[in-house]
């Protein structure tokens, strides 16, 4: 196209701005529940996150969890399902409950005016949800029309063969549940479960919106004052080691690309090598200016998009990695993969690219706290993993401290790729034989 | 408070959002809008250009699209990969989005990087840099999109890619905008600059800027650097509009991967910008119909009636109601269970848009959901980004950002009779029908 019109330098940065100090209060009520309640002025709301621990190696759990989760709404002693409904949204408020292996969340938002009465509805939930049977029967019927759907997802069914290699028979590697489970399931059980796990002791209540902390913390001491109780203790298996092995090859019909995953165990957040490993992650895989992604998407065009996060669990914290390319190149694709781990694990990444996954890092964390909803998630899901609103404040100092031998010893050690378990999930006849010839396939 | 307080039906007074806005037009015609916010050392900055997948060429289906891909390849002063890595490195996140009547580029940056942000917005707005290697790269990564985004995922691109052919006649309104991948692997080099001067020019964008700035300050920056882009005419816009339907249309599609069916309608509606309020009589109509478990068409067709799984109803393409100019839609899909229940769930539709046709809604009704859907736009406007990419929307669109901050005011204008009527026109003979056949018998 037409020659740059003007020569010019990209601007350097100005002198970075501190964020406002959060006032928050933390308080655990008598009945066990610990409150995190944090004033956050923007608009006119709140955010609310109500997180309780679900970990469970029963067999029936998950499934019984899920549909646990989709008819808490649907009645309590006050409430039928559409007067419940009517009731947040003329609060201005949106209510909804999900869960997954290790939690139950519900979650929230509200005009912050009416903040009380949001509460009261969901004190009602908690203390009185009456599972009406025709809801626990319909919505065991469209959860497995539900599911279904989710698994003729390739990316779905793709993330379920991974936890499954991962995890083998641990609660973690079944997420979603089995739809004869769901059939199986009754409401007198689901019931129970409410009875026996949606206790307040071990759980706990974000607050974060433009109100003041102290009296937030008072009010929902106050509505939800009738709610008590302790879960009985799980005991749930530790979470097995990754072991490495054959590539686990999935076959689905018609798939025009390959679905890539890659899976192996990380580090927890509070693990002192935590930020180096941070840092190296996204280095290899972990935004858009990664060595994986520079390589597979912006000079080969092998895929749209290629990502490795790591996600922390109650358990244990894991790496996902996952590029979605076309059936021709998959073997190509993973070649590349495995070539860009195995580089990083085996040489130190370079000054400049540390320094711009650390500024990444820090920017990103402060983004992705700068909006209620965003600061009430993160709040949420540290003090799910025993971490408190400090960690905000004392992570990006870690991150600025982080050396490159540190980086480096960090990717050694986790990101070398025998440590992976590989799983595709396409057109199996066309991508077996190449894929063959890179590695082991099962 | 009492409980009682709350079950009462009562006239909420809805919360008015205050936004100072600056305004101001550089000697190139670029629109500028700031949003001054300094709570958060954070920026949004966000560029819309007015030309969208309605206005791609015949033959180029997907071109707005892909160009928009083109936009991150390196530009005056910047290599390949140089965009991302400088907004990354700074902190901060980037993205941009095609949609029928603009195509928008953003970033959300610590707001130390501002200057750094603007330049890099500056610099492709002068000239990207697009070669042959780059669009070839690009072209296979946009067939990835659509592979991963349509091709391999069960209702992919439904109804949004389905719908537009069966509802609408003209080229503009009709095609598919992710594009064929034909016309993909035919575009070229000499496309792709003829496309930038014809649309990107200066006079046919609009920046806006939201967060932790100094207005004085960020308006200096701004000169100093979009102003040496040198002007040039902004097209004429072409009108798209499309002649009412005067029957129902019917169509079918097959998706090899879905386990179960689905169907869409699409109705035509008012002009959103000229008839702005028989557009918000829509939006609230939509929201009653199919808005969480007390809205009209989740009791009905999937508590009462079970013959849905899901039901959605939402106004234009992807669900944002101001994305888009006339002439838009009011989309209706849900996801059934049983092949044979077509009929039954489009006679149980009309008979449930009669109701509000004849009786109007209940009451409290129309107040409730308002005060619902006035909650939720505060709430997306508390990130910068989306903030800048609104007011830049509305500017661009409603040439008035202001009208976002006026949007609770003319939501509560709405009355019983608009609904009412909103209900009344939609009529059969006004909408298209796309049947999706679930060809994925793996279940």
């Amino acid at each position: 196209m037409s020659a740059p019109a003007l020569r010019a330098t990209v601007p350097a940065l100005s002198a970075p701005r501190r964020a406002r100090k959060l006032t928050t209060v933390e308080r655990t009520l008598d009945s066990g529940l610990r409150v995190l309640a944090v004033r956050k002025p923007g608009v006119p709301l709140v955010e609310v996150r109500l997180r309780m621990p679900f970990l469970s190696a029963r067999a029936a759990h998950a499934a019984r969890a899920a549909l646990l989760s989709d008819t808490v709404l649907t009645g309590t002693d006050e409430y039928d399902r559409a007067s419940l409904a009517a009731t947040v949204q003329r609060l201005g408020g949106d209510l909804g409950v999900n869960v997954d292996a290790d939690r139950l969340l519900v979650s929230g938002n509200v005009l912050a005016t009416n903040l009380r009465p949001f509460l009261d509805v969901v004190a009602g939930v908690l203390t009185g949800a009456t599972y009406p049977a025709k809801e626990v029967v319909a919505e065991r019927e469209r959860l497995v029309e539900r599911l279904t759907i989710a698994r003729s997802r390739a990316g779905v069914v793709a993330n379920e063969a991974l936890a499954k290699r991962m995890w083998g028979d641990h609660p973690y590697a079944r997420d979603l549940p089995e739809a004869p489970d769901v059939q199986a399931v009754t409401a007198g059980q689901v019931r129970r479960m409410h009875s026996d796990l949606v206790r307040p002791e071990g759980a706990v209540l974000v607050v974060v919106g433009d109100v003041s902390a102290t009296r937030t913390a008072d009010v929902v001491a106050s509505a939800l004052e009738a709610w008590n109780g302790a879960a009985p203790p799980t005991r749930v298996p530790a979470l097995p080691a990754v072991t490495p092995g054959p590539l686990v090859l999935v076959d689905r019909a018609g798939s025009v690309q390959s679905s890539l995953r890659l899976g192996a165990a990380a580090l927890r957040r509070d693990d002192e090598r935590y930020p180096a490993l941070q840092l190296a992650n996204l280095v290899f895989g972990g935004y858009f200016s990664s060595r994986w992604t520079e390589n597979i998407r912006e000079d080969k065009g092998y895929t749209y998009g290629s990502h490795s996060a790591i996600e922390h669990h109650t358990l244990g914290s894991s790496f996902q990695m996952q590029a979605d390319v076309a059936t021709e190149v998959t073997a190509p694709a993973l070649l590349e993969t495995l070539y860009e781990l195995g580089k990083i694990a085996s040489l130190p990444p370079t000054v400049d690219e540390i320094e711009s996954a650390r500024q990444y890092a820090i920017g990103t964390l402060a983004l992705s706290t700068a909006t209620q909803a965003g600061l009430a998630a993160t709040l949420g899901a540290l003090a799910g993993n025993g971490m408190g609103p400090e960690w905000l404040a004392e992570h990006p100092r870690r991150l600025a401290a982080v050396t490159r031998d540190e980086v480096a010893a960090a990717a050694a050690e986790l990101l070398a790729p025998s440590r992976f378990a590989i799983v595709v999930v396409g057109d199996a006849a066309a991508v077996r034989g190449p894929l063959s010839g890179l590695v082991p396939v099962a | 408070m009492p409980r009682s307080a709350i079950l009462a039906p009562r006239a909420s007074k809805l919360p008015r959002p205050t936004f100072d806005l600056i305004h101001a037009t550089l000697p190139n015609g670029l629109r500028i809008v700031l949003a001054p916010d300094r709570s958060a050392p954070v920026v949004g900055i966000a560029v819309l250009y007015d030309v969208g997948f309605r206005s791609e060429p015949e033959g180029r289906t997907g071109f707005a699209h892909l160009f928009e891909h083109l936009m991150f390849q390196g530009s005056a002063n910047l290599e390949k990969l140089a965009h991302f890595r400088y907004v990354q490195s700074s902190g901060g996140t980037f993205n941009g989005s095609t949609h029928p009547d603009y195509t928008n580029y953003f970033e959300a940056l610590p707001s130390n990087a501002l200057e750094r942000g603007l330049f890099l917005e500056a610099d492709r707005m002068l000239s990207p840099r697009i070669n042959e290697e780059n669009l070839a790269n690009q072209i296979a990564v946009v067939k990835e999109e659509i592979r991963v985004n349509v091709l391999n995922r069960p209702y992919g691109g439904f109804p949004w890619l389905e719908l537009p052919p069966v509802l609408f006649d003209t080229f503009p309104n009709a095609h598919n905008g992710y594009g064929d991948f034909v016309d993909l692997e035919s575009a070229t080099v000499a496309d792709a600059a003829d496309f930038f001067d014809r649309y990107y020019a200066p006079a046919n964008a609009v920046l806006a800027v939201a967060g932790d700035l100094d207005p004085e300050q960020t308006l200096g920056l701004i000169e100093k650097h979009f102003a040496p882009i040198p002007r040039r005419e902004a097209p004429e816009r072409p009108d798209f509009g499309e002649p009412p339907l005067t029957a129902e249309r019917r169509a079918s599609t097959v998706d090899d991967h879905a386990p179960i069916p689905a169907v869409a309608l699409g109705y035509r509606v008012p002009d959103p910008v000229r008839e702005l309020d028989a557009h918000l009589a829509n939006l609230l109509l939509a929201e009653a119909l199919t808005d969480g478990d007390a809205s009209r068409l989740q009791r009905r067709l999937v508590q009462r009636d079970r013959l849905v799984t899901d039901v959605s109803a939402y106004l234009g393409e992807f669900g944002d109601p101001f994305d888009k100019r006339d002439p838009t839609l009011l989309t209706i899909t849900a996801h059934y269970p049983d092949a044979g229940s077509l009929d039954r769930i489009l006679a149980t539709l009309d008979e449930e848009l009669a109701r509000v046709a004849d009786d109007g809604l209940d009451a409290g009704e129309l107040d409730r959901v308002r005060t619902k859907l006035v909650s939720m736009m505060f709430r997306e406007m508390d990130a910068v980004i989306t903030r800048a990419l609104n007011f830049a929307k509305f500017e661009l669109i409603y040439e008035r950002a202001e009208l976002i901050a006026e949007l609770p005011d003319r939501l509560s204008a709405i009355g019983d009779a608009d609904a009412q009527a909103a209900a009344l026109a939609l009529q059969p003979d006004r909408r298209a029908i796309v049947e999706l056949i679930a060809g994925g018998g793996h279940s």
